[in-house]
């Protein structure tokens, strides 16, 4: 059996034979403790310069930050929003409880569907499991209330992100999901997908030149919920890192 | 697997260096790269310290590979998906092909994948009837233009504005033929566009995979442009492939490893799209694919276990190497002759389709050590590509004149009087004779060595001379 010869391979090639059982269970004990390594310093900050520094690395990878006081704020928020950017007022939402029981009501011109995304659709609505302050990272499992081609299909793609689910390095984002994932299929906690989303979409394939717009969304819109009282603002950290533009000379992407 | 031409290496790289398109796009395209990667590093004050946990995880999972590859498997069919092992590129196609029969797929979309490169997946599928479509914008205009890859992380790096708009107006023959490309966006639009039709008709889609991960059972890309994501999301099948080396023990470990790739691929903190894929859709789900297959290639790496090029199997494919390498922005990827190039090519070629012929690459080199100093996992590539030279020396592979010189010259050093004297006269008589000149480009007597080479015309005296002079003023 192939399975068979490839490993029989490698074990040639390392010159011993299968593992004994007692390095077994210590490389066994490996993965199930997952030890971390070494996380860089920048995120470990105040929550305020956290929030401060997750927006900062939004806005350095072209995403926008919008920040509303209170779950009753979006619905204006995405309204002006979409008007400012002549977007049509329609749009698919992930079915997560947190999005349906925003007081959508209030702004009736707003057309919401509850589903996936469809590639007639030019706006989506999604639910941000976390965001990473080391680098301004959307933190995207799917689930039946947060289908994944809601971040794909569409030209800009909106996030709902509590203030309070910003962490600082992706470590603490997978252990949360850790803590808080049950998946049936498997009865581990990794959802079929996870998507880690930086700003939007972009290709550097023509001369290695930034363009925004590849595939994916054009435009990335973050609407912060200030859930957390610990994170408000109080001063900037430091100095925000000098910002690319595009159409300027960029390295390359895939 | 893709046909070869790294014995005609001499060949290629004069056609290159000849070649006014190709010297402009690597003109254009080489200092961003630097430029943006000493950015990303320089904000990093731990990426010293990251490159050696880079180092010791690959080095861990290596000494461990059977188990952890066994680990992965168990995971991947409790998340409902399914592994095929494949020792050869001859069984990867051949899963690949079943499985996509099995689909009744007609159109594949691909996202980009240097392993299928190698396996040469893309033409096994249009023998045998189905359609694939790279939908990576590089890879794309490389499909349309019978071409393949000629950079790991930028397949296009060889080709200018000009090209891109001239290969759409003559192939997308279905668009108004005096449309205007105004900006590099429209043609970017354009290929969205044509791109997105593809998508939606997709019966499988085909990834590459950046890393595996035994904890989970999951497969993980890195892309800018979410074409890998769409490609995995939207078809009812999604097959990852990947190549043995590529599977790391826990989430930790791939987040370490990430935070070194983007920034030594791209000089990004982080690419736009990383994505973790677990098995096939749940049942709730609203989208993604209904099936989830691996096909886990060998082919030649764990024949690379336990000699002097194991460490090549640490390697991530960011590219660094040849962005760094003064060869490769000379000549570009394609004259090295077969998928993978520059540096890390020269050393992972040899393993894996001989050194029979693949020699050249390996003397391909001025062995500055840039490459070595950029890799994120620290890969000693200059030492491998000496360890090829060997290997081809021991074969008497070497052609017959540079074996008789070598041979001399191992007679002239192991008389250290007899050899210092010797150089010093070689080195005054060859300053002498290019004074003014910085190098030879060409020699008596040396012909076949200066054909493909300048020498530098030596200035001051010889390294013992110097050395001896130095220690006098001390």
């Amino acid at each position: 059996m192939t399975k068979e010869a490839i490993l029989g391979a490698i074990r040639r090639g390392l010159k011993r034979g299968p593992l004994p059982a007692d390095q077994q269970a210590m490389l066994g004990g490996r993965l199930a403790t997952h030890p971390r390594h070494l996380i860089p310093a920048r995120s470990r900050l105040p929550r305020p310069d956290q929030v401060a520094l997750f927006i900062r690395n939004v806005e350095k990878e072209f995403g926008t930050v919008e920040r509303v006081p209170n779950a009753e704020a979006v619905p204006a928020a995405i309204a002006d929003y979409l008007a400012a950017q002549n977007l049509p007022p329609r749009f698919p939402m992930a079915p997560h409880p947190e999005l349906t029981a925003i007081p959508w009501s209030e702004r009736p011109l707003l057309e919401i569907e509850q589903r996936r995304a469809e590639a007639t659709d030019q706006v989506s609505l999604q639910h941000g499991y976390a965001g990473i302050a080391e680098t301004g990272t959307l933190m995207l499992p799917s689930a039946p209330e947060r289908p994944t081609t809601l971040n794909l299909l569409v030209e800009t793609e909106m996030v709902v992100l509590r203030a309070s689910r910003i962490v600082g390095a992706y470590e603490e984002a997978w252990d949360r999901l850790r803590a808080e994932s049950k998946d049936e299929r498997s009865g581990g906690f990794m959802p079929r997908n996870i998507m880690f989303v930086t700003g939007p979409s972009r290709s550097a394939d023509i001369e290695q030149t930034l363009e925004l717009g590849a595939h994916g969304p054009r435009r990335l819109h973050i609407i912060l919920i200030d859930d957390d009282p610990a994170a408000l603002p109080m001063g900037d950290a430091t100095a925000p890192p000098p910002v690319a533009v595009p159409g300027g000379p960029a390295a390359p992407g895939d | 697997m893709v046909a070869i031409t790294s014995p005609a290496f001499k060949e290629n790289a004069r056609t290159a260096l000849a070649d006014p398109g190709l010297q402009k796009a690597l003109g254009t395209a080489k200092g961003a790269f630097l430029q943006r990667r000493a950015q990303a590093v320089a904000n990093l004050p731990e990426f010293e310290q990251l490159r050696d946990i880079g180092r010791n995880i690959k080095n861990h999972t290596l000494a461990n590979l059977d188990f952890y590859l066994e680990a992965y498997e168990a995971k991947v069919k409790a998340a409902g998906g399914q592994v095929h092992w494949c020792s050869t590129a001859d069984d990867a196609r051949a899963a690949v092909l079943e499985i996509c029969r099995k689909a009744n797929a007609r159109t594949v979309t691909k996202g980009k994948s240097m392993i299928s490169e190698e396996l040469g997946i893309n033409a096994h599928l249009e023998a045998h009837g189905i359609r694939p479509v790279e939908t990576d914008l590089g890879e794309y205009i490389l499909q349309l233009r019978q071409e393949h890859p000629s950079h790991i992380i930028a397949p296009a790096f060889h080709l200018n504005r000009e090209d891109w708009e001239a290969d759409f107006r003559r192939l997308h023959t279905d668009l108004p033929a005096d449309r205007v490309f105004a900006e590099r966006r429209d043609i970017l639009a354009e290929a969205r566009t044509k791109l997105r039709e593809k998508f939606l008709q997709a019966d499988v889609g085909i990834t590459g995979a950046n890393f595996l991960i035994a904890e989970t059972g999951s497969s993980v890309i890195v892309t800018n442009e979410g074409n890998g994501d769409l490609t995995q999301t939207l078809p009812r099948v999604h097959i990852a492939l990947a190549s043995i080396e590529k599977v790391v023990p826990t989430l930790e470990d791939a987040t370490s490893l990430l935070r070194l790739l983007a920034r030594s691929a791209t000089g990004q903190d982080f690419s736009v799209y990383t994505t973790f894929s677990t098995g096939a859709r749940r049942p709730a789900d609203l989208d993604g694919p209904e099936e989830y297959h691996v096909v886990l290639v060998d082919n030649g790496r764990s024949n690379m276990l336990g000699t002097e090029f194991q460490e090549m199997l640490r390697c991530i494919r960011c590219a660094a190497c040849m962005n760094h390498c003064p060869v490769y922005g000379a000549i570009g990827g394609h004259a090295y002759g077969w998928v993978y190039p520059g540096p890390m090519g020269s050393v992972l070629t040899p393993s894996l389709v001989g050194i029979e012929k693949t020699g050249m690459l390996p003397n391909a080199s001025t062995f500055c050590g840039k490459c070595e100093s950029v890799c994120p996992v620290k890969i000693p590539l200059p030492k491998m590509m000496r360890h090829w030279r060997e290997r081809e020396f021991e074969r008497h592979l070497t052609p017959a004149t540079q074996r008789s010189n070598l041979a001399l010259w191992a007679w002239f050093a192991r008389r250290p009087t007899l050899y210092r004297a010797a150089t010093r006269a070689a080195n005054a008589a060859l300053g002498l004779l290019g004074r003014g000149k910085g190098a030879f480009r060409s020699l008596p007597l040396a012909g076949g060595w200066t054909a493909g080479r300048d020498l530098p015309v030596p200035e001051g005296g010889t390294f013992m001379a110097r050395y001896a002079k130095e220690q006098r003023r001390r």
